[in-house]
């Protein structure tokens, strides 16, 4: 099976992005494309619902690698990251040997503990060689991870390779695509940050947000995706504890459709808050005089544009 | 800066914007310094009025006429680039009382910060880095082999047996790791609070330095993140780089918009895992209003534990006549006297979760409200 090629320019990369309904801006094509070209982990920061973890789903599918997600959580330790021993059949294997009187227990040992009875978890499956060419590795949230393992993961990102006591040590052959996303709900070690590319995920300008929107939701009538925007756009600017993301943006379009919706007006924003505000503070900030005045200025501004 | 030349060699750079975030790529590891990789870059790429600007840049403040304000992070590129000619920051000493007064330890324990000499402060300083910070601790979700644990560890379980053949089955067990909860700091700098604050910064150095999660903030009329200074191995060093990274020493105090600030930017960021907040400030808020309970509302519900360290308890007669006092008396779980080096040890007992006999959280809190 043919390997798919890297891109080969940072234009390259814009349109293979762009190809897998992904908008990108420049700034993220240029860091994602040396991301590529050096082998170098890209560590993507950013707001929740901007698309970080959509890039490694999108770099997956346009490459036509595997993708291998490891979604981290605070209990998260290396039995389930890296590997794990199947237990079970290590019994039934210790039994068996005992029942055909086998009496070796070195040779035992050296059976049970190889890798016929080993669980591989999404770090050991990403270090593996794969016909299609190195698989890409998503490292989720790692920030909701702790100092541990996060330490436990310089080795892996510098070197791709990982140690198991019993068997030794597996090295990557072809290094994986390697994305790590952060919230930013607690800071991630300089130590880890400088053995990668670092880019800042933001909320994208009004024209871009329209393509995504465009892109994703197809179905949406053009004077209800740019009322969309625009108010999602004045939205940002309100002093709120949650700004809403791309994927709330998307998800409120998806919501408007489903309900016949062709323009906004108040009484439907104010129904339908709940889609892109996630907090009850914000929620009663925007009583109905202040979603009419928003929506007021964002009619008018895009009847000014016109 | 190696790690640049390969990108900028791979990238074969045509464009000035591709050249921009192939460097911001590298060079770039915070969001924070994004702000000032633009304004270096810009800086160093400019070649009309390059030099015209860098005046304007290194004198900001003298020029009176100036036509504008300098923009975000000039201040900041200005001091990175000619740091010879950084502005003192200034910096509160605690004062100095002159008395020539004999202190045993006895009373030193006893003695309000304020009253301290300079000897007294020193040894004070001393008491309060061999305060050790005994183990609070709170259950995680990650396990660890332990005797008296409930689950079986079977890879060890295994492990063991093999060494038997298999013929015999140790049971091995694991049980949950403990870990300290993190400890986030809140303390306030103004001018009221400021014979306090450089040994409260000690005391948080202490901390910071006995445990792995501490975050300290100080707050004046804004908020600022001095963890990292914090961190350094040296107490006056550390002290010395909160001092260049604070410019609101000892002026009014807004601790409405300080929390309103670190609730939306670092709450969420910092009070995970069973946090425990310390809010050290005599709670003298120039413009209390509805916003300040809201704020104190909030920060109350995302914490494990909210206590507040006020140096005012020091007063027997203590009434929580001001308003903002008031306020946020209503939101926190405990109230304490922070003004001697004894309470100081009070409060270290309490962060270690122990029963601490000689303090009634529940009276002190009736008796001021």
């Amino acid at each position: 099976m043919a390997v798919t090629p890297l891109p080969d320019s940072i234009d390259a990369t814009l349109a293979m992005l762009a190809k897998a309904n992904y908008v990108a801006d420049r700034s993220l094509a240029t860091v994602l494309y040396l991301a590529l070209k050096m082998g170098r982990p890209l560590f993507l920061e950013g707001e929740a619902g901007v698309g970080k973890t959509e890039i490694a789903k999108v770099l997956s599918t346009a490459l036509g690698r595997r993708l291998i997600r490891l979604q981290c959580y605070e209990g998260l330790d290396v039995s389930a990251a890296v590997y794990e021993w199947n237990y079970g059949a290590q019994m039934i294997a210790i039994r068996m040997a005992e029942a055909q009187g086998e009496g070796d227990r070195d040779r035992l040992e050296h059976d049970v503990f190889s890798e016929r009875y080993l669980v591989k978890r999404p770090l050991l499956q990403a270090l593996e060689p794969d016909p299609a060419g190195a698989p890409v590795l998503l490292i989720d949230e790692l920030d909701r991870t702790d100092e541990a393992f996060e330490a436990f993961l310089l080795e892996v990102l510098a070197d791709f390779q990982v140690t198991i006591p019993e068997l030794g040590t597996v090295k990557a052959a072809e290094p994986p695509i390697v994305i790590v996303t952060s919230n930013r709900t607690r800071e991630v070690h300089d130590a880890l940050k400088r053995r990668c590319l670092y880019h800042w995920v933001g909320y994208p300008d009004a024209a871009r947000e329209l393509n995504i929107l465009r892109a994703k939701v197809p179905g949406i009538a053009k004077k209800l995706s740019q009322q969309v925007v625009a108010f999602v756009q004045a939205l940002r600017k309100e002093d709120l504890f949650k700004s809403p993301g791309v994927a709330e943006t998307l998800d409120w379009a998806g919501a408007l459709t489903e309900l016949d919706v062709v323009a906004l007006d108040p009484a439907t924003v104010s129904d339908t808050l709940g889609v892109l505000l996630k907090y009850q503070d914000d929620i009663a900030k925007l009583d109905g005089t202040k979603v009419k005045a928003l929506l007021d200025e964002v009619k008018s501004e895009l009847r000014a544009a016109e | 800066m190696l790690d640049a030349l390969q990108a900028v060699d791979v990238a074969r750079i045509g464009t000035k914007d591709d050249f921009y975030w192939t460097l911001h790529a590298v060079f770039v590891k915070r969001h924070e310094h994004s702000i000032l990789f633009d304004q270096a870059f810009r800086i160093f790429f400019r070649r009309r009025g390059y030099i015209d600007k860098l005046i304007a840049q290194m004198l900001p403040q003298t020029l009176p006429t100036a036509p504008q304000a300098p923009e975000a992070g000039a201040q900041r590129i200005q001091e990175a680039l000619f740091s010879g000619n950084k502005a003192k920051t200034e910096e509160q000493e605690v004062e100095i009382d002159a008395r020539l007064t004999v202190s045993d330890r006895e009373v030193l324990q006893k003695k309000d910060f304020a009253q301290m000499t300079n000897a007294e402060i020193a040894k004070a300083k001393e008491a309060i880095a061999r305060l050790a910070l005994p183990l609070d601790e709170v259950k995680t979700r990650r396990m660890t082999p332990s005797r008296h644990g409930r689950l079986i560890d079977m890879r060890r379980t295994l492990r063991s047996s093999m060494k038997a053949g298999g013929a015999l089955i140790d049971l091995k067990y694991l049980g949950p790791r403990v870990k300290e909860p993190p400890i986030v700091a809140l303390l306030d700098i103004s001018g009221s609070m400021s014979q306090y604050t450089r040994l409260f910064l000690h005391f948080l150095h202490s901390i910071t330095d006995a445990r792995k999660r501490v975050t300290t903030f100080l707050f004046g009329t804004r908020l600022t993140n001095v963890t990292r200074a914090i961190r350094q191995r040296d107490p006056d060093e550390a002290l010395a780089a909160c001092g260049a990274y604070v410019v609101d020493w000892s002026g009014g105090t807004r601790i409405a918009t300080s929390l309103h600030d670190f609730n939306k930017h670092w709450a969420r960021r910092v009070l995970g895992q069973g946090a425990v907040v310390l809010l050290i400030t005599d709670g003298l808020e120039r413009d209390a209003d509805d916003t300040l309970a809201f704020e104190m509302d909030r920060l109350h519900r995302s914490c494990r534990r909210l206590i507040w360290l006020n140096p005012l308890l020091r007063f027997d007669g203590f009434e929580p006549r001001a308003k903002g006092v008031k306020t946020i008396l209503s939101h926190v779980d405990e109230l304490r006297p922070i003004h001697n080096l004894d309470s100081m040890t009070a409060l270290v007992r309490a962060l270690s979760g122990a029963p601490d006999k000689g303090y009634d959280t529940k009276a002190m809190l009736r008796k001021v409200a």
